[in-house]
């Protein structure tokens, strides 16, 4: 019988090496899972992963890239820092939406005005909004000792009604013929995050993720909040000794993650979706859940995953057209994705073992 | 199993000239990276009282396990009165007549003692018959026990006469002890004793760990020196002087702490009815505890582990928190303070846990100096941390307290825990506290650390720092104290003198609060 035996300390190799190897794992399940459902399986990976980068239209796919992985890795970076400390939000899908409703809110309250500052404070307003909407879930915990998990995952469908009240009340668009959903911010310069250079996918939400990344690592390895974050994790006694205050770190860390969410959601309602309408949320706060864990909440990391995730969600959309794959089939080849990872986490810290010995 | 056992020796005759039960013959075990037990071969006579001396990671525990059928020997052979025993697990060995009381006890709070017992036994007899053998084992060996009392109001001393009972009932022909006095006051340990010599006397061969030399010295009749796996020596304890015993066990001659006459300055700490419920619902509530300590002196509070000890260290460290007067620092109420407010008025604390509490093990030791020298040490600047100034002061540590490591990058858990007790009380010395206080400094520590750790807190006393050292073990407190006080149920006894203090009166001193809690229930 094999066995698992702790390290005397993780090994680093391991630890680089569990992502490629749970990639590689999705790639050989997932081909097996198309092959059940009758498709080519070596032909749908190759869709999957090849086709967005290096097809004949790769120079559609590659900005299409940056514009899915950017909201994925501004919301997870936030989800990361959470996660380490061990204050689980899992509501991040309801923050973006509030911090979408807020942001567009600001703007559709000044239209059709021209004014420089409409788009930075619909930043703050969608800043806002996210960390309004997770400050719920965390004042319980901390006043109440409620769970975290729970009452954030149920904000998430509170905010799903309000998103489809308002695209039919609030915010509805009065040139619209009566169909839900708010003006379109795509046409409301001061309010849009547009392509800022052609043919890039590069919009403001792509720069702020990159900056997300550098200041969570920043703040992880040489900020004394960064530091209580991590230790507050890995020994909470030791964090109680070292004087850190537990409370006020499950609210910075709800804080920062409700924060990064909203203003994610803020810059896809003014840049790729234009829009606030009833299926504005697609799940991405739930999908950056993946990419938190996949890049081992570590900063680069989760850049790296949340480019793997955009690649299969791209990719997936490629293979949904052209080999009629179902859209459940791709959710299911990311859940793997973030099944395996787990799975392979564990070998970093542990190794197998066989053989007979001290069998009981 | 399939190696052969490797130029069996002799196995050396029993001293006594009593048949030899136990034999092992060169038993050698290797877990990744270490040798845990290398060729280790002695024996044990019939109605001997053997002892297993040796330093944290000597292989102690690997040996009694073995023995105990808890794990395989990769080679070597073992002998029970003269047959081969190869226990594949410990049901094996209790069949063989091999009995086991460990350090932790496996008991149910919520049943009483005969339930209890019968839970460990394979064929438990009916319940009538089991109290009525239970009370004439008890009588028979001297162990006070009631088997209709609930294991949850039972001292500590009481369980464990619950655990030897439960192995005495299987008619053991060998016991293994281990550390059994740790929790116990020295008139409980004396019962422990009368019972093991009427066991002994009976034939039973007795199996006992420890690191308390003096108790080895008076109990036992042979010994066995663990060092890195080997045996580094067999003797006769009663022949040799505590010092020998230790030296044996080191390998080095050993530093003996040595106190220098200083006279006492200010009161520097001050407790002033300092009430505290517990945070866990199997706390200790502290009552209403008086004290002060001046600047110079060494105050030890001795008493069983889980009487409030931790509660009283989280109280001076600031982690929980009381009325503001009820902890007086050079005369300024710190009692609503926390543990970084603290420690800017130089009050500081090392807690008992070494991996989770005083060190997070998975993170290095530069950042385990951080963690509670950030302050005192200036090792942050507006939030951000200043990397090199806090791995050169974790460089420090490592050198002055001479910590094994490779270096201050290393995680804390890859540390022995004599290495990583060493550091985190340096940690806190270096600082130059005025209060320290300690819970459990050398608790798991090899006799060496312990000693250098002894050391330092008397240097640190020496240069007008009051120190508390809160303690289980009464030799360390008579060796390093000024004054000694009893913590026990939450309270403490008046502060007295160590020098004019007896090892009898210390244990009264201990159950005093026992007495105390009987008055007030009737009050």
């Amino acid at each position: 019988m094999p066995r698992l035996e702790k390290r005397p300390r993780p090994s680093l190799a391991w630890a680089m090496a569990a992502p490629v190897l749970a990639v590689v794992a999705t790639m050989i399940a997932g081909g097996l899972l198309f092959a059940a459902l009758g498709k080519p399986p070596i032909g749908a990976i190759r869709t999957i992963f090849w086709e967005p980068l290096f097809s004949e239209f790769a120079w559609y796919y590659r900005p299409q890239l940056l514009i899915k992985a950017a909201p994925l890795v501004l919301i997870a970076i936030g989800l990361s820092l959470g996660f380490r400390a061990g204050v689980w939000n899992i509501g991040a899908e309801g923050q973006y939406i509030i911090g979408a409703i807020f942001g567009a809110g600001v703007a559709l309250a000044f239209y059709p005005a021209d004014f420089w500052f409409i788009f930075p404070l619909m930043i703050l307003a969608a800043v806002a909004g996210g960390i309004l909407w997770a400050m719920i879930p965390a004042l319980l915990r901390v006043r109440f000792g409620t769970n975290e998990i729970l009452v954030s995952l149920m904000l998430v469908y509170v905010a799903e009604h309000i998103l489809s009240s308002v695209s039919f009340g609030l915010l509805r668009n009065p040139e619209g013929h009566g169909f839900p959903g708010s003006r379109n911010l795509q046409h409301y310069p001061p309010a849009s995050n547009p392509e800022l250079w052609a043919g890039t996918g590069i919009h403001w939400g792509v720069i702020a993720a990159v900056i997300a990344v550098i200041a969570a690592y920043i703040l992880l390895n040489r900020h004394i909040l960064g530091y209580q974050i991590r230790l507050i994790g890995q020994a909470p006694r030791a964090a109680r000794f070292a004087g850190v205050r537990p409370n006020l770190l499950i609210i910075a860390c709800m804080g920062i993650s409700g924060g990064l969410a909203g203003v994610a959601g803020l810059f896809e309602v003014s840049g790729p979706m234009g829009q606030i309408s009833v299926d504005f949320n697609q799940g991405l706060g739930f999908t950056a859940i993946i990419v938190a864990f996949l890049g081992r909440l570590h900063p680069g990391g989760i850049l790296l995953a949340g480019f793997l995730l955009a690649l299969t969600s791209v990719g997936g959309e490629i293979a949904q057209s052209s080999l009629g794959l179902p859209a459940a089939s791709i959710k299911a080849f990311q859940g793997m994705l973030l099944f395996f990872i787990l799975a392979t986490d564990m070998l970093s810290n542990y190794r197998i073992r066989t053989g007979g010995r001290g069998a009981a | 199993m399939t190696a052969p056992p490797e130029t069996p020796e002799t196995p050396p005759a029993a001293a006594n000239g009593a048949p030899v039960l136990l034999t092992v013959d060169g038993l050698t075990k290797t877990y990744p990276g270490v040798l845990a037990n290398d060729h280790v071969s002695f024996s044990i006579a019939e109605g001997e009282i053997h002892a297993l001396l040796g330093e944290n990671g000597a292989g102690k525990s690997t040996l009694v396990k073995m023995i105990y059928g808890l794990v395989r020997p990769d080679s070597g052979a073992m002998t029970l009165r003269g047959h081969p025993f190869a226990p594949s697990e410990p049901r094996a060995a209790r069949a063989a007549g091999v009995a086991m009381v460990f350090q932790h006890f496996s008991l149910f709070d919520a049943l009483n003692v005969a339930e209890n017992v019968a839970l460990g036994m394979e064929n438990p007899p009916g319940r009538g018959a089991l109290a009525g053998r239970i009370r004439e084992m008890s009588e028979n060996y001297g162990l006070p026990l009631d088997p209709h009392a609930l294991v949850g109001n039972l001292s500590a001393g009481e369980r464990q006469r619950v655990e030897i009972i439960r192995c005495l009932l299987q008619e053991p022909k060998l016991l293994i002890m281990d550390e059994p006095t740790s929790v116990l006051t020295p008139q409980e340990t004396a019962i422990l004793f009368a019972t093991l010599r009427t066991l002994s006397a009976e034939g039973v061969a007795i199996l006992y760990i420890s690191h308390k030399l003096e108790e080895i010295r008076t109990l036992c009749d042979g010994a066995t020196i663990l060092r890195q796996g080997k045996v580094a020596a067999t003797c006769d304890p009663r022949g040799k002087s505590a010092r020998e015993l230790a030296e044996m066990m080191v390998g080095q001659a050993l530093h003996v702490p040595a106190r220098t006459g200083r006279e006492a300055g200010p009161v520097a700490l001050a407790l002033r009815d300092l009430n505290l419920s517990p945070a866990t619902p199997f706390g200790t509530a502290l009552k209403a505890l008086c004290l002060e300590v001046r600047a110079g002196e060494v105050l030890g509070i001795g008493g069983v582990a889980g009487n409030g000890q931790d509660e009283l260290l989280s109280a001076l460290s600031g982690e929980s928190t009381t009325a503001p007067d009820a902890v007086v620092v050079n005369g300024a109420p710190v009692g609503h303070l926390g543990p970084n407010a603290r420690r800017r008025l130089a009050v500081l604390a090392t807690p008992e846990e070494r991996l989770g509490h005083a060190a997070a093990p998975d993170m290095s030791l530069t950042e385990n100096a951080l963690m509670t020298a950030a302050i005192r040490c200036n090792l942050t600047d507006r939030g951000f941390l200043n990397r090199p100034a806090a791995e050169e002061f974790a460089r420090r540590i490592i050198a002055a307290f001479d910590v094994r490591t490779p270096g201050a990058g290393n995680p804390a858990r890859s540390l022995s825990g004599g290495n990583l007790q060493k550091f985190v009380v340096g940690r806190e010395i270096l600082q130059a506290p005025d209060v320290l206080v300690v819970n459990q400094p050398t608790w798991g520590v090899d006799a060496a650390a312990a000693a250098a750790i002894r050391q330092a807190l008397l240097d640190l006393a020496a240069n007008g720092a009051a120190v508390v050292v809160i303690s289980q073990d009464l030799d360390e407190l008579m060796t390093i104290s000024d004054r000694f006080a009893a913590l026990n149920e939450g309270r403490l006894s008046a502060p007295r003198p160590t020098r004019e203090l007896s090892i009898d009166e210390i244990g009264l001193m201990l159950g005093g609060a026992h007495d105390m809690e009987v008055a007030h229930a009737e009050a």
